[in-house]
């Protein structure tokens, strides 16, 4: 894939209109790259001049300022602001709302001060600038129900624009009876990512892929690695993963356009 | 004349309404044991969120029959609060009914129909929130944070408000006069019967009784509040206003923390520098919070705040599955805390002496700390803006600054950022693979 670095980009004097800030999940984990290039090739289909940071991006932090390690994170913060400020950095666009919430609203008080989107909100913009068109038709009728990510819903409140995202797919989108203000964790927040969960009679991703079995959905739809890991666990663990895909609304964009 | 009843009358209501002051200002000097936070800004938002959640109740009604049940109590309790400004003047005076000649018949008639019938209304809707607590027995009131005094305090409440209903409708079914005149009496009128077979004379003592025990009831309630969940009434507000307005996802960034880091990335400084002056005897400053004093004044004023909904509970994806953690029980714990804390100082002519005990490990456990998910749900169901959200992550940050007394595989994660760049053992150089696979 032709994925341009900011190194290559300031090297021929160029400036991108946008950063894609991967994140760990984006560029390590195998299920998550998966939604990394799907995000590219809607990219490409656009014509976004973009790039990335590559080698020279690092974990925003995230996970070790909500694990309590405040120092970690600050020194993560300020690396990752003295590379995004070298590079002069406007705007970056991230598929992890994790590193969505960090960038926009704990970077700018250590010095990094960006116009930050999901790519929700991204595609959105390119829909509405008449740069992007989605076919309605590929996935016509499918039963999709959405997952909100807290990080973008309850921590962000952006609840409306990955729904109507998937509006345009000619999907059906049916709720799950905790929505919304009232969604359920997946279980990854808060670093319980990368640990064992506590001791407890359940796992959350089991409790929350539930929710999403009462509505009968072929598709699980989400807008966040950890989301899709936990909803993908979770499809598996009730045995219904021949009949339910997880996805993330970049990838359904990507398949019903075809690329 | 006799002024006795009236003497009587003034000492009790200085009475009572001199310990609730000092309790209110025990409130206030335990809550100043927090940190110092600057929520001053953006002030006309800060009033809209008190208008719209605490006065207008508007996250009450999400859920809806406690939430309007909850709108009825309310009500009932700010205006029949008008009569109680009456009662307070008839006692002091020695006068009867004192506002009827002043504001004329036909006002006061609809003012007091009002009152009974709020009264009535009342009446019903803590029977309603009493069988939903004890005989549907929601789930929320039955988490084990609830076993023995919180469980009771709920229904006290309840019991208090049941009598004091009771009684104003007794009080102005037996006044003989006041039923003969006809006016407001809406509901009382049917109370009457129940009393048909008492002499004018046994009325009056019954009508006199109603009023004294209504009265004081009202005093005894009021200072009840400082020893009960019940104290939402009061602090709703300030709490609504002083709440959090950032986005929900944005946890503070430590500045005692950006100093040390900007310290140790700058290329300028030397670590081996002898410190400034006077620097010697600066205590460094604590990273998180172990007990009350390290967290800010308002997630104090939040732990004096909670009723003990359990809403957030019912909303915390740990508890949901079985997880010791309840976002209620860190609001309960740490105001049980800040009350020891408080009884400390007290008893200690005004100084805190070290009892060897603090809000972690005594009260709150790592395990519930762990728990958490870090979702908002608790802070988003809060029908009065309370964040156990950030009293959480105050105390890991402790755990983890002060103590590294993290999991096992979050030190790992952490590590792995560290050396990395990632939460997982991968080469920073392999970060772009994923473009060529």
């Amino acid at each position: 894939m032709n994925v341009p670095t900011m190194a290559e980009m300031i090297a021929q004097g160029k400036q991108p209109e946008v950063l894609f800030w991967v994140g760990a999940a984006g560029s390590y984990d195998d299920r998550a790259k998966k939604i990394t290039r799907a995000f590219v090739k809607v990219l490409h289909q656009a014509k976004v001049d973009f790039a990335v940071l590559g080698t020279e991006e690092s974990s925003t932090g995230d996970a070790a300022k909500r694990a309590g390690n405040e120092f970690l994170f600050q020194m993560q913060a300020m690396m990752n602001i003295e590379v995004l400020n070298g590079y002069e950095i406007k705007t970056i666009v991230t598929a992890d709302p994790h590193s969505y919430n960090t960038l926009k609203n704990e970077y700018p008080e250590l010095g990094g001060n960006y116009t930050v989107y999901h790519h929700t909100q991204f595609i959105s913009k390119l829909i509405e600038e008449g740069r992007l068109t989605v076919n309605n038709t590929t996935l016509k009728g499918k039963r999709v129900t959405y997952h909100d990510p807290c990080y973008l819903g309850r921590a962000n409140g952006v609840y409306e624009t990955p729904r109507a995202l998937i509006r345009r797919l000619g999907v059906g989108l049916t709720e799950m009876k905790r929505n919304k203000t009232t969604a359920l964790c997946c279980g990854a927040g808060g670093a319980q990512m990368f640990k064992d969960a506590e001791k407890g009679d359940k796992e959350i991703n089991v409790l929350r892929t539930e929710d999403a079995l009462e509505t009968k959905p072929q598709i699980i739809a989400t807008g966040c690695p950890y989301c899709n890991t936990m909803m993908t666990d979770g499809v598996k663990f009730k045995e219904k993963e021949s009949q339910i895909e997880v996805k993330d609304i970049a990838e359904l964009i990507a398949e019903a356009n075809k690329l | 004349m006799n002024y006795l009843p009236n003497i009587i009358f003034a000492l009790i209501l200085v009475a009572g309404i001199g310990f609730f002051v000092k309790n209110i200002q025990k409130i206030i000097r335990n809550i100043k044991l927090g940190k110092d936070i600057d929520r001053t800004d953006n002030k006309s938002e800060r009033w809209k969120n008190m208008i719209k959640i605490a006065l207008g109740q508007s996250k009450m009604v999400r859920r809806p029959l406690s939430g309007v049940m909850h709108i009825i109590v309310y009500l009932g309790f700010i205006i029949i609060n008008i009569e109680v400004l009456e009662i307070i003047i008839d006692g002091l005076l020695g006068t009867h009914r004192v506002f009827q000649p002043i504001i004329g018949n036909a006002l006061y008639g609809f003012l007091i129909a009002t009152f009974e019938v709020l009264a009535i209304l009342v009446l019903f809707a803590v029977t309603i929130f009493w069988l939903r607590r004890n005989i549907v027995r929601i789930k929320r009131f039955w988490n084990k944070e609830m076993n023995g005094w919180p469980k009771n305090d709920g229904n006290y409440i309840l019991y208090f408000e049941m009598v004091l209903m009771s009684l104003f409708l007794i009080m102005n079914a037996t006044d003989v006069h006041f039923q003969e005149a006809g006016i407001g009496n809406i509901i009382s009128q049917f109370v009457t019967p129940l009393f048909s077979s008492f002499s004018s004379d046994e009325l009056h003592v019954i009508e006199k009784g109603a009023w004294w025990i209504h009265i004081i009831g009202i005093l005894i309630f009021l200072n009840y509040l400082y020893y009960s969940k019940h104290l939402h009434i009061l602090l709703a507000f300030p709490n609504t206003f002083y709440a959090n307005l950032k986005p929900k996802g944005q946890f503070n960034n430590l500045a005692s923390v950006t100093k040390e880091v900007k310290l140790m990335m700058d290329p300028e400084s030397d670590p081996y520098a002898a410190p400034p002056e006077g620097a010697e005897d600066e205590v460094p400053e604590k990273f998180g919070a172990s007990d009350v004093a390290d967290l800010h004044w308002v997630q104090l004023m939040n732990a004096y705040t909670c009723t003990e909904c359990g809403r957030c509970t019912s909303a915390c994806p740990a508890n949901l599955t079985g997880k010791e953690l309840s976002p209620r029980a860190i609001m309960m714990k740490t105001r049980d805390r800040l009350e020891e804390v408080g009884k400390n100082i007290d008893k200690n002519n005004g100084k805190f002496v070290d009892d060897g005990k603090q809000l972690l490990n005594d009260y709150i456990t790592p395990e519930e700390l762990w728990a958490c998910t870090s979702c908002n749900a608790c802070v988003e169901e809060c029908p009065v803006n309370i964040d156990p959200l950030s009293i959480i992550i105050d105390m890991r940050r402790y755990l983890v600054m002060e103590e590294s007394a993290a999991p096992q595989e979050l030190n790992m994660m952490m590590t792995n950022i560290e050396n990395n760049g990632a939460p997982w053992q991968y080469s920073q150089q392999d970060r772009l693979n994923w473009k060529d696979e």
